[in-house]
């Protein structure tokens, strides 16, 4: 029995990474209404910045934060405003071209750079670090991860519902015409959209690096656990999509429980039952 | 006066239909200029080419002498130029109090604040928590005329204020006009109904299709004239 509510627990915390890859999806779905396919590949990408930071400065990979987290949010603006703004219109099919076009770019620039061959960032003594919890062993990692999550998820939250930033979020999601009215630059609202969500990449990034090992192929995966959670949870519902991304995890840690090889496939049951019970997911935000 | 708006052959295209042609129009500071016409006149359209929904050639607008016509409407808005849009379009997000802070957004200084709104409209101090959706038509016209005043403009432009809203609202509206035009501030209004029109404004230009048809001071402008340009009539 200790070992199946073992498992459970580890997988809420695994559903901490998985809200992670989802915040950023979700946010920039929210404001701009654009499905962005390379956000596992960004996520990829932060984690070998943050490699190469880590290996240069020869400093902890949490410290490297302090270098990828403001080098993915200018990034992002970049993206946005210099290619990603003249794909957004009436047509949806334009930034799924382009963000699919982008995701293909970034695994083969990684690939050329880094090689292919499967690499992990040095956390240190933290990696193996555990607390004992009345006979369940947990890792102090997993256990932070979640922890960042939460208060990630939190300041999202308070930034779009507290924030003058978050009023201009919202009103642009809301009518492009009339929030340029109130002289928002939705261009610029976009950049700042998508540089708030790379930060959230960045940190993502760093988490999954010293969890596992990364290559230069596995974005696509970590972009359909992001999607499931946001699903999940609910569109526009951002601590939805925390619980979304737990319940991914716990379904994931259980399937893994019953057999290893049946890990993954427990995860897309489960998003796949949730969907046909609750095809909104299962907070959706209620609107007008 | 000083000249504060004009408009020089003013051509607004949607696409390939072209919906004003060569428009004149000046309007001078502290003026309250209505604008009437039937429906499809061009009165929409040519609020949209002012506030700079619709972006036209360069020198077609021209604010305080300088040329407008092809900024953005976040650009032109930073020239103190706010527009109340035709069915209010309130941020459904947003409450009522969020909806009239992001009007405030610019930070321009001048006498409109949250307080001089609710003084101005009472009902939405009340309100200010309430989604915006769920006022009602005549309050969310207040909650989208106050968004409006509080960018402080310096010309504030109403498309159609009175539109689908019961009469007792209407007037209620009207009645604060006075309180808002009052301090010198230039207004253009937008307005199906001629009568209501003609007694709030100095000036008038009535529109048809997409040409003026019709300009002159209110008090020298008989109904015959009204007529006549707004239906085309030959007079």
């Amino acid at each position: 029995m200790i070992e199946w509510t073992g498992a459970i627990v580890q997988g809420i915390l695994l559903g901490g990474l998985y809200a992670l890859f989802a915040a950023g999806l979700s946010l920039i779905f929210g404001v701009m209404r654009l499905v962005n396919i390379a956000h596992g590949d960004l996520i990829i990408l932060a984690a070998y910045m943050g490699l190469t930071t880590t290996v240069l400065l020869d400093v902890h990979p949490f410290l490297a934060l302090l270098i990828v987290v403001p080098v993915m949010a200018g990034l992002g603006y970049v993206l946005q405003r210099g290619i990603l703004n003249r794909t957004l219109g009436d047509d949806i099919l334009p930034p799924l071209l382009v963000t699919f076009g982008l995701s293909v770019i970034i695994q083969n620039v990684l690939l050329e750079t880094y090689t292919a061959d499967p690499r992990k960032l040095a956390g240190g003594a933290i990696e193996t670090a555990s607390v004992d919890l009345g006979g369940i062993t947990l890792g102090v990692l997993p256990l932070l991860t979640f922890g960042i999550a939460v208060a990630v998820i939190a300041v999202l939250q308070f930034i779009f519902y507290r924030t003058s930033l978050g009023r201009g979020f919202r009103a642009v999601s809301d009518n492009q015409d009339i929030a340029q009215l109130m002289g928002l630059n939705k261009a610029h609202v976009f950049g700042v959209a998508m540089a708030l969500a790379l930060a959230v990449v960045a940190i993502a990034g760093i988490l999954l690096g010293m969890r596992t090992s990364f290559d230069p192929a596995i974005g696509g995966g970590r972009l359909i656990f992001g999607f499931e959670a946001v699903i999940i949870g609910g569109l526009g519902n951002l601590w939805g999509t925390l619980v979304g991304g737990v319940i991914l995890g716990v379904a994931q840690t259980i399937g893994a429980k019953i057999d290893p090889g049946f890990q993954i496939l427990a995860g897309h049951i489960a998003f796949l039952i949730v969907l046909a019970i609750r095809p909104n997911g299962l907070f959706p935000r209620v609107e007008h | 006066m000083s000249e504060l708006l004009a408009l020089v052959g003013l051509n607004a295209h949607y696409g390939d239909f072209q919906a004003l042609y060569g428009l004149d129009m000046s309007v001078s500071e502290g003026e309250v200029v209505a604008i009437i016409g039937a429906n499809g006149a061009g009165k929409t359209t040519l609020m949209r080419s002012i506030s700079g929904l619709l972006q036209n050639a360069s020198e077609a607008v021209n604010y305080r002498g300088q040329p407008i016509g092809a900024l953005r409407a976040d650009q032109v808005a930073g020239f103190g130029i706010a527009l109340v849009p035709e069915g209010r379009q309130l941020f459904p997000s947003l409450s009522v109090e969020e909806n009239l802070m992001i009007g405030g957004k610019l930070g321009r200084s001048g006498p409109w604040s949250l307080k001089k709104v609710y003084d101005l409209f009472p009902i939405l101090l009340e309100r200010r928590n309430q989604a915006s959706t769920s006022l009602s038509g005549g309050q969310q016209q207040m909650v989208a005329i106050g968004r409006a005043l509080m960018a402080n403009p310096e010309l504030i432009l109403f498309d159609e204020v009175s539109l689908g809203l019961a009469p007792v609202i209407i007037r209620q509206i009207y009645d604060a006009l006075p309180g808002i035009v009052g301090d010198g501030m230039t207004a253009m209004i937008v307005e199906q109904d001629i009568k209501k029109a003609l007694s709030v404004s100095s000036r008038v230009y009535c529109l048809q299709e997409g040409r003026v048809s019709l300009e002159g001071a209110t008090n020298d402008i008989t109904h015959d004239q009204i007529t006549a340009a707004y239906f085309g009539l030959a007079s």
